[in-house]
């Protein structure tokens, strides 16, 4: 097993034949992940072969919509390419044709259309993952995002992070220690997003493939102790965590929409110290995080 | 983004909230003409000058003051302009006063609380609504949770009127005043969702004897991810209130933010540029900023990264982590190079490249000639960092 994607997974990409689309698209086919349709409003009938600078190794049937997408090539999951205006209703629409595993990459979207494309995902009981965010990977059998598919390896730790280059760092450190990854979920690091910490603990929870779990957390809003009030009551695999900013200053916003401590709120300390007593291994330092898995399953 | 008070005030009146009189003043002439305008007009013995400048708790700073006539108006607004005030808010350097905001004054009732933004655990808005006006909302829910009331909005459907009165019960109001606030904070929260504020916070919201329901202060900030619809915005922008550093680095398109440590250090993602400047601490060292590059990390951002790292005479050491990925490492190792070469850069650098051909980039980088330091992994560019630090 493995979480949201896998073999299985029949991928949509939505804003297929933008520059960012066709270039990750061509990425995701040649790590072997199943594109059956690509969708860009007004180029549907077309098979898609990539463009000048990044050709495809297979081409891909476009669709003017999700719908059609589903119909006719029976997916199953999609990724948001669409750009940031566009992406909310890009997220909606694919709620609203069916598909369960809705995965966004585009960054900066206007929270008030995040805040409603969030509630319509939601009462379409489909699973969002993102914005602004890498996006999910299952090793050796889909990648659906952004990530440098082969810094990754199949095994059975679970990757959750609301960084993007960091997640990579901490998937980096754990091939190198010789522990593969069962799924890495990136959620992002905006402040309304539609897989939070809790949610991915929950699938890796359930999920029979995964022995640990990477949590890698950052300043701001208070999700990674809502994960750990969880953890702590009924999550039983070793969990390595760590937090990024704890030398970041108060009411200064570091790069990410939702980093930011504000009135007191979100800091590292305190998510440091509900992990901690929610018998996480914190980590003080990201360069620690592979060898702290190998301790905390007994390995080393 | 954030804007002033007065400009807060000019948008919410736009959208029916009942804000106080109020006229610009940049100079005691233009104070003590807007004084007398406002004396013509109101039948209050005072007026009030504000200084205007992004940041809270002004009034126990000395930058809200009352004046009973034009010439008095006059002599705050010289003392005023031209000073610089310092608040919980605007950190110990202060922030320099330039505009005043002279107002209609008031025969304030009661002062309550209004805000509006955000509430990330239910990816809602929520409207609060305090008893206890000109209090930090943070300290209220903390230590006297009862006097603030949480209305959660619905994205979907908006805020509804029965919410509304809810919230105008609870602030206790009854006739005139009781549907004053109602549609004050319809109107609220109306102009809320229709300019992509990320926060309307009234601080106090003010009840006259006469009746009348207003805000005497205004603080909005926007969702800047928004402010592609709102292009007018943008004029609102007070560059004089930001670092210097931080608006040149947004020319080049870095995400920049200028710390007070001995480190510097260039990264691309948010989340591991945050966690470099974690690791430079542990190292021993400081961090003198947060910068993220960017994926791309392309030779000119890398030039320009450079730069505005150079400009803080403070950096000792400079720790630059790119997590390649995707982006070839010699390529940004060739970037390094060239802007090394270029800028004339004699501090030591710390390199770290990880991802395709890192092997070949860490070759180039030894063979450079120059003062850069090829780390192989997190943990060797801590050490290292260590080391150019006693060196």
């Amino acid at each position: 097993m493995s979480v949201l994607v896998n073999k299985d997974t029949r991928l949509c990409v939505q804003g297929i034949t933008g520059g960012e689309g066709t270039f990750h698209t061509s990425q995701i086919l040649e790590y072997g992940t199943n594109v059956v349709a690509g969708v860009t409003p007004g180029k549907g009938g077309v098979l898609y072969n990539g463009n000048d600078r990044d050709s495809f190794c297979r081409p891909v049937p476009v669709f003017n919509t999700v719908k059609e997408a589903v119909e006719k090539a029976e997916a199953n999951t999609t990724v948001i390419f669409v750009p940031a205006a566009f992406a909310a209703d890009a997220i909606m629409e694919a709620a609203d044709a069916g598909l369960k595993v809705i995965i966004c990459i585009t960054e900066g979207i206007p929270v008030n259309d995040m805040m409603k494309a969030y509630a319509f995902v939601k009462s379409k009981g489909a699973v969002l993952v993102g914005p602004n965010c890498p996006g999910v990977i299952t090793p050796g059998e889909a990648k659906i995002g952004i990530m440098p598919g082969f810094i990754h390896k199949k095994g059975s730790i679970g990757v959750v992070s609301r960084s993007g280059t960091l997640t990579y760092e901490a998937v980096h450190q754990l091939t190198h220690v010789g522990l593969g990854q069962s799924t890495c979920i990136g959620i992002g690091g905006d402040p309304v997003i539609g897989t939070r910490f809790l949610d991915a603990v929950k699938m890796f929870a359930k999920d029979d493939e995964t022995e640990g779990l990477v949590m890698i957390g950052e300043i701001g809003g208070s999700a990674e102790e809502e994960a750990a009030e969880y953890i702590k009551k009924h999550f039983k695999k070793p969990v390595v965590g760590f937090i990024a900013g704890r030398t970041a200053p108060p009411g200064r916003r570091m790069g990410h929409a939702g980093a930011i401590v504000s009135g007191g709120k979100g800091t590292a300390e305190e998510k440091i110290k509900a992990m901690e007593a929610a018998g996480i291994h914190v980590v003080e330092s990201p360069a620690d995080i592979g060898e702290a898995m190998m301790k905390a399953l007994g390995r080393s | 983004m954030n804007i002033h008070e007065y400009q807060g005030k000019d948008i919410l009146r736009k959208f029916g909230v009942t804000v106080p009189k109020g006229i610009v003043a940049h100079s005691p002439e233009e104070a003590k003409q807007a004084a007398e305008q406002l004396f013509e007009e109101q039948t209050s013995p005072v007026v009030v000058v504000k200084a205007q400048i992004h940041a809270g708790g002004r009034g126990k700073a000395g930058g809200v003051k009352l004046a009973k006539s034009p010439e008095e108006a006059y002599e705050i607004a010289s003392q005023m302009i031209g000073t610089t005030l310092v608040t919980h808010q605007t950190g110990p350097e202060g922030k320099e006063v330039r505009r005043l905001l002279v107002e209609e004054g008031m025969n304030i009732d009661r002062e309550f609380y209004v805000g509006i933004t955000l509430d990330r655990a239910t990816s809602q808005n929520v409207l609060m609504i305090s008893t206890e006006g000109g209090m930090e909302i943070e300290k209220v829910a903390e230590e006297t949770p009862e006097r603030l009331l949480k209305i959660q909005v619905d994205p979907l459907f908006g805020l509804q009127g029965f919410q509304a009165r809810e919230a105008a019960f609870f602030l206790g109001l009854e006739g005139e005043q009781f549907r004053s606030a109602v549609s004050f904070i319809m109107s609220l929260y109306k102009a809320y969702t229709s300019i992509d504020a990320a926060l309307a916070e009234i601080n106090p919201l003010v009840v006259t004897k006469e009746g009348r329901v207003l805000a005497l202060d205004a603080k909005i900030n926007f969702d800047s991810n928004a402010l592609y619809r709102h292009k007018d915005f943008l004029e609102l922008r007070d560059i004089t209130e930001e670092d210097p550093f931080e608006v040149e680095a947004s020319k080049s398109n870095l995400n920049y933010v200028r710390l007070d440590g001995n480190v510097g250090c260039m990264v691309n993602g948010a989340g591991l540029a945050m966690g470099t400047m974690d690791i430079i601490q542990l190292a021993g060292g400081k961090p003198a900023n947060f910068l993220d590059v960017g994926g791309g990390a392309s030779p000119q951002t890398v030039e320009e990264g450079f730069k505005i790292i150079l400009s803080d005479k403070n950096v000792k050491a400079i720790l630059v982590n790119i997590f390649g990925g995707i982006v070839r490492c010699d390529r940004v190792a060739g970037g390094i190079i060239e802007a090394a070469k270029k800028i004339g850069l004699n501090l030591p650098v710390i390199v770290r490249l990880e991802g395709t051909n890192a092997d070949i980039a860490q070759k180039m980088l030894d063979e450079s000639g120059l003062n850069l330091i090829a780390a192989d992994g997190l943990k060797d560019a801590a050490q290292k960092v260590t080391e150019a630090l006693s060196a």
